[in-house]
């Protein structure tokens, strides 16, 4: 099967009058119809950035970008503004985790759906109600809400995420991309986000990418796992073998660092010292200062991509030569 | 580990250079002069002012001529004459003494109405910002009175009332500047008190005095004196204008407002002396809008 | 032996009025805080959890008197807060601290992080070579070498090292109490546990009584001895954190701890415990606030509010200010605990 996303060799920097930040080092994934990739990873990973290139939302006055990023067959570096208008929406969605800021205050739900229905499908503003409605139905908005016309201030913060699944997918895009849209809502109302993510992604057959900071979230979601460090992925393979065998060093601390089913009182296995500063870039392996299996070879040589398993990969030497203790 | 994982304990040292530089600490205003000494702009126009004010300082020391003193002889000489390099007025007097002396009047006027303005109108907004309820709205509504009139009309109503001369000019801009101080003054410090920094000042069982002093001052100053600084030019312009309006300095005063409406006659007859006052005005007011612009895009560091 | 707590509070009550309109009248009253009662006792962790509009935060700083409560008691020590006779505010700021959530807004941006943490002993008389000295003690306890971080500014640390410091500036004046509002809510997960390390290291250290608030179920386990669940200003559960995660008894925190993300990528969650949005603290259902949600309400729950009682079990203290317990108790507010309530499922 094809890939609907493939980035080869991404790097971005961000060159600003005080300093360049090297956000993305070096990215390289594929994401298939059908699959949900979560990528994982804590503030300052990449990942946020990482996604919005593949829709060219980052500045362009000072955002530098190298390597492929090709979604649903396109080059995305080499379109125009105009072309770009085109593909998002229509081939490529994205969610966001502050629906209050993304959705257009002074009109309504229905109203932005219709907006992008009739730009994207050229049919009649009628049709594209009638499809509104019936997106409404589909995110399960509840009966009231779909038929009154509802500002997103009216609505909760649960009902503003499914208003806002409802407009990215007006136009059955092939991609959905999904940035941390449960981080803001309760528990609760998460899980329902979420369940109602994965049977849409079921039924509507699209290919999502996944980004989230919590393990949990990640688990939940995604078919396979890419662990994001300092604009690197440094571990991805099937949710399941990332979870239950972690390999990297960074996985392994991050699972650790979960609290659940930590005992009670006693120190947790936390990660020491903070994320790189990414105004350099890198030189060796970015985790390294952190790692309590670092050695002097690894502050010097960027590691490999490694093959542990069947679609499992490391980045990591020792992890590569075995190495590793247990 | 027993022991509490120390933060930064990294397997590297430090080297001495970043570890000096660690301990000295980067405050804000630091930052704030190190991004002023890169705005080419705001360093020239400072330097601009610094020279007027001290040709104004030092005035007699610069000056040969008696600004007061006129001859008929060299009415309207112009610019290049031997012994008055900038010429002389329609009365005589040395232009360039009158300059330099204007300048002091013209800067008088500018910068002590808000100075003063700064000192009342800053007291009362922070307290209107900082007590709410009952007072700041007693405070507030009595400032949206006097602001519901244009600045140049209050100003001269006010000197009207009271007569020209230099003392009611000053008092008359002072009052017309109160308003716009006091409102900046409670908007910055109401700001900065819903702030969690002062709810946990309070929560340590803070009284109010130290914390005014510790936590409230320091973040309301800033923005506020760079608005007392914007007001400066304004300042100077609108004592010009109740000059020029026979409002504000009597003469013979050198002052810039009524130089240019005593030389306006002159005009056809000697274009170039009587734009001098004008051009200064313009001068120095706009050095002194500049600078505060520079002074707020170096303050406004997103840190 | 039976000791009393450190902290009790009784029937606590905060609504917030919503003004507008032509002449500022009240619109809408925001029931946050809406007769809340419990205790903490010397030397333990009170989790308090819930979801948004629950009121945990509402009642921190009813604790900390940063809002003053319409109506109910707050008791420190044995003596009543804000009464004649009993503690007044600043010596009640002696003992009882609290950590906000948001790290950078918590420290004055002009002010050194040494010069924050010393200002609570300086404005209670502590001379100032003193209370800086007491603030490189407290920057060594929580992790951050005196020499490196005392006169950094906030803007030159990290999320973690700036909690570090509203965690070092909240122990500067020795209170017995420490409430911990969201603390490591906005850390990432590793620094958040390096955090939660010396959270931990510290109460043993200086002997310290949390109060731990969070909407996060599994930092909660981890932190707390008892756990209290709150719903729209009410308290619907409360006991020993074992017995309410793992018998939970309240149909709300039932459904809460299910629908915690599984970890387990074999068993994920198929279906939503909980449907709809947690509803608005302006107009709360009458009787149990939590039926317009609960699987199991009935005609009972509408008409009256279920008492926050003894759990049945081994454990059938209540619960309140009332006589003190030899162990603690689990309580829920549920009308299908309560025998002879009208609920069909009511023993």
């Amino acid at each position: 099967m094809s890939a609907v996303v493939s980035v080869r060799d991404l790097a971005i920097r961000f060159v600003m009058r005080e300093r360049t930040v090297h956000a993305v080092n070096g990215v390289s994934f594929d994401l298939v119809p059908g699959e949900v990739l979560g990528i994982l990873g804590e503030s300052g990973s990449g990942k946020s950035v990482t996604l919005r290139a593949l829709m060219g939302l980052l500045p362009r006055r000072y955002t530098r970008i190298d390597g492929q990023v090709r979604v649903a067959g396109r080059d995305v570096r080499a379109l125009s503004d105009v072309e770009l208008a085109d593909v998002r929406g229509r081939q490529v969605a994205m969610i966001f985790q502050e629906p209050m800021t993304t959705l257009d205050p002074v009109f309504t739900i229905g109203e932005q759906i219709v907006e992008a229905v009739v730009r994207h499908e050229h049919v009649s503003p009628r049709a594209a109600r009638a499809r509104a409605l019936e997106l409404r139905e589909l995110v399960q908005i509840p009966s009231p809400e779909r038929r009154l016309k509802t500002y997103p201030h009216e609505m909760s913060g649960g009902m503003r995420q499914r208003a806002m699944i409802a407009i990215a997918l007006s136009c059955r895009p092939a991609v959905l991309l999904a940035d941390e849209p449960t981080t803001a809502l309760d528990v609760s109302v998460q899980i329902q986000i979420l369940l109602l993510l994965r049977q849409l992604q079921r039924e509507l057959g699209m290919a999502v990418i996944f980004v989230t900071h919590d393990v949990g979230v990640a688990v939940e979601i995604a078919d396979s796992l890419a662990v994001m460090y300092a604009g690197r992925l440094v571990e991805t393979g099937p949710t399941r073998a990332v979870i239950r065998s972690p390999r990297h060093p960074y996985t392994q601390g991050l699972l650790a660092s979960t609290v659940r089913g930590a005992t009670r009182g006693q120190i947790l296995e936390a990660i020491p010292g903070l994320p790189p500063d990414l105004g350099e870039p890198a030189v060796g392996c970015s985790f390294a200062p952190r790692c309590r299996h670092a050695e002097t070879r690894c502050a010097v040589t960027a590691p490999a991509e490694h093959v542990v398993a069947p679609d499992h990969v490391v980045r990591c030497i020792r992890a590569a030569d075995g190495s590793l203790p247990a | 580990m027993a022991t509490t994982p120390a933060d930064g304990a990294l397997p590297l040292l430090l080297p001495d250079e970043a570890l000096a530089r660690a301990r000295a600490g980067n405050s804000y205003w630091k930052n704030v002069w190190e991004r002023l000494r890169e705005d080419k702009v705001t360093i020239a126009v400072t330097l601009v002012l610094l020279a007027i004010i001290l040709l104004a300082v030092f005035a007699p020391l610069v000056v040969w001529h008696d600004p007061l003193v006129g001859s008929a002889f060299t009415r309207l000489k112009p610019i290049g004459t031997e012994r008055h390099w900038l010429g002389t007025d329609e009365v005589g007097r040395d232009l360039w003494a009158r300059m330099v002396y204007g300048g002091r009047l013209s800067l008088l006027c500018g910068v002590l109405p808000v100075f003063l303005a700064l000192l009342a109108g800053g007291s009362l907004g922070i307290l209107a910002g900082f007590t709410g309820g009952f007072l700041n709205s007693a405070i507030m509504r009595s400032m949206d009175v006097l602001y519901a009139f244009p600045s140049i009309l209050l100003a001269i109503a006010i000197c009207g009332i009271l007569g020209s001369g230099l003392g009611n000019t000053i008092l008359a801009l002072t009052v017309t500047f109160i308003p716009p101080m006091v409102r900046i003054s409670e908007s910055v410090t109401a700001q900065v008190r819903s702030l969690d920094f002062v709810e946990a000042a309070r929560a340590s069982g803070s009284r109010t005095l130290p914390l005014l002093r510790y936590h409230v001052l320091n973040n309301v100053l800033g923005p506020i004196l760079v608005f007392a600084a914007s007001l400066i030019s304004i300042s100077m312009i609108l004592a010009a204008g109740l000059s020029f309006l026979g409002l504000g300095a009597t003469p013979p005063h050198p002052e810039w407002g009524l130089m240019l409406n005593n030389l306006r006659p002159a005009i056809w007859v000697a274009p170039m002396t009587a734009a001098l006052p004008g051009v200064m005005i313009f001068l120095t007011s706009m050095s002194f809008n500049l600078m505060s612009d520079g002074l707020r895009q170096a303050m406004d560091v997103r840190l | 032996m039976t000791a009393a707590p450190l902290l009790a509070t009784r029937n606590l009550r905060k609504h917030f009025s919503l003004r507008g309109g032509l002449l500022h009248r009240v619109q809408a009253v925001v029931q946050a805080v809406d007769g809340v009662s419990f205790e903490v006792h010397a030397g333990e962790t009170l989790g308090i959890v819930g979801e948004s509009g629950c009121g945990k935060s509402t009642t921190a700083r009813l604790l900390m008197r940063l809002v003053t409560p319409d109506a109910g008691d707050v008791v420190f020590d044995g003596a009543p807060v804000g009464r004649p006779g009993g503690l007044g505010l600043r010596d009640l700021r002696r003992q009882m601290q609290m950590v906000f959530q948001d790290s950078y807004a918590s420290l004055n941006p002009r002010l050194p992080a040494a010069m924050s943490i010393a200002y609570g002993p300086l404005v209670h008389g502590v001379p100032r070579s003193s209370a800086l000295k007491r603030a490189a003690g407290l920057l060594e306890a929580v992790g951050l070498r005196p020499e490196l971080f005392a006169n950094r500014y906030p803007h030159e640390l990290s999320g973690g090292q700036r909690q570090r410091i509203n965690i070092a500036r909240a122990l500067a004046l020795e209170p017995r109490l420490l409430i911990l509002d969201e603390a490591v809510s906005a850390l990432d997960r590793s620094i958040g546990a390096q955090v939660l390390n010396v959270l931990i290291d510290l109460k043993r250290r200086f002997n310290l009584t949390y109060v731990f608030i969070s909407h996060d179920l599994d930092v909660v386990q981890f932190v707390s001895d008892r756990v209290m669940v709150m719903y729209l200003g009410k308290v619907v559960e409360i006991g020993p954190v074992e017995e309410v995660y793992g018998h939970p008894r309240h149909p709300y925190t039932r459904a809460l701890l299910s629908a915690m993300p599984s970890m387990d990528p074999d068993h994920r969650i198929q279906q939503a415990p909980l449907g709809g949005d947690p509803p608005n603290p302006i107009n709360p259902p009458s009787g149990c606030r939590f039926r317009t949600r609960c699987a199991f309400a009935e005609d009972v729950c509408a008409r009256r509010e279920p008492p926050l009682g003894g759990v049945p079990g081994p454990l059938t203290v209540r619960g309140g200010l009332t006589p003190p317990s030899c162990s603690p108790a689990h309580d829920a507010a549920c009308h299908m605990l309560v025998p002879g309530s009208g609920h069909t499922r009511a023993a």
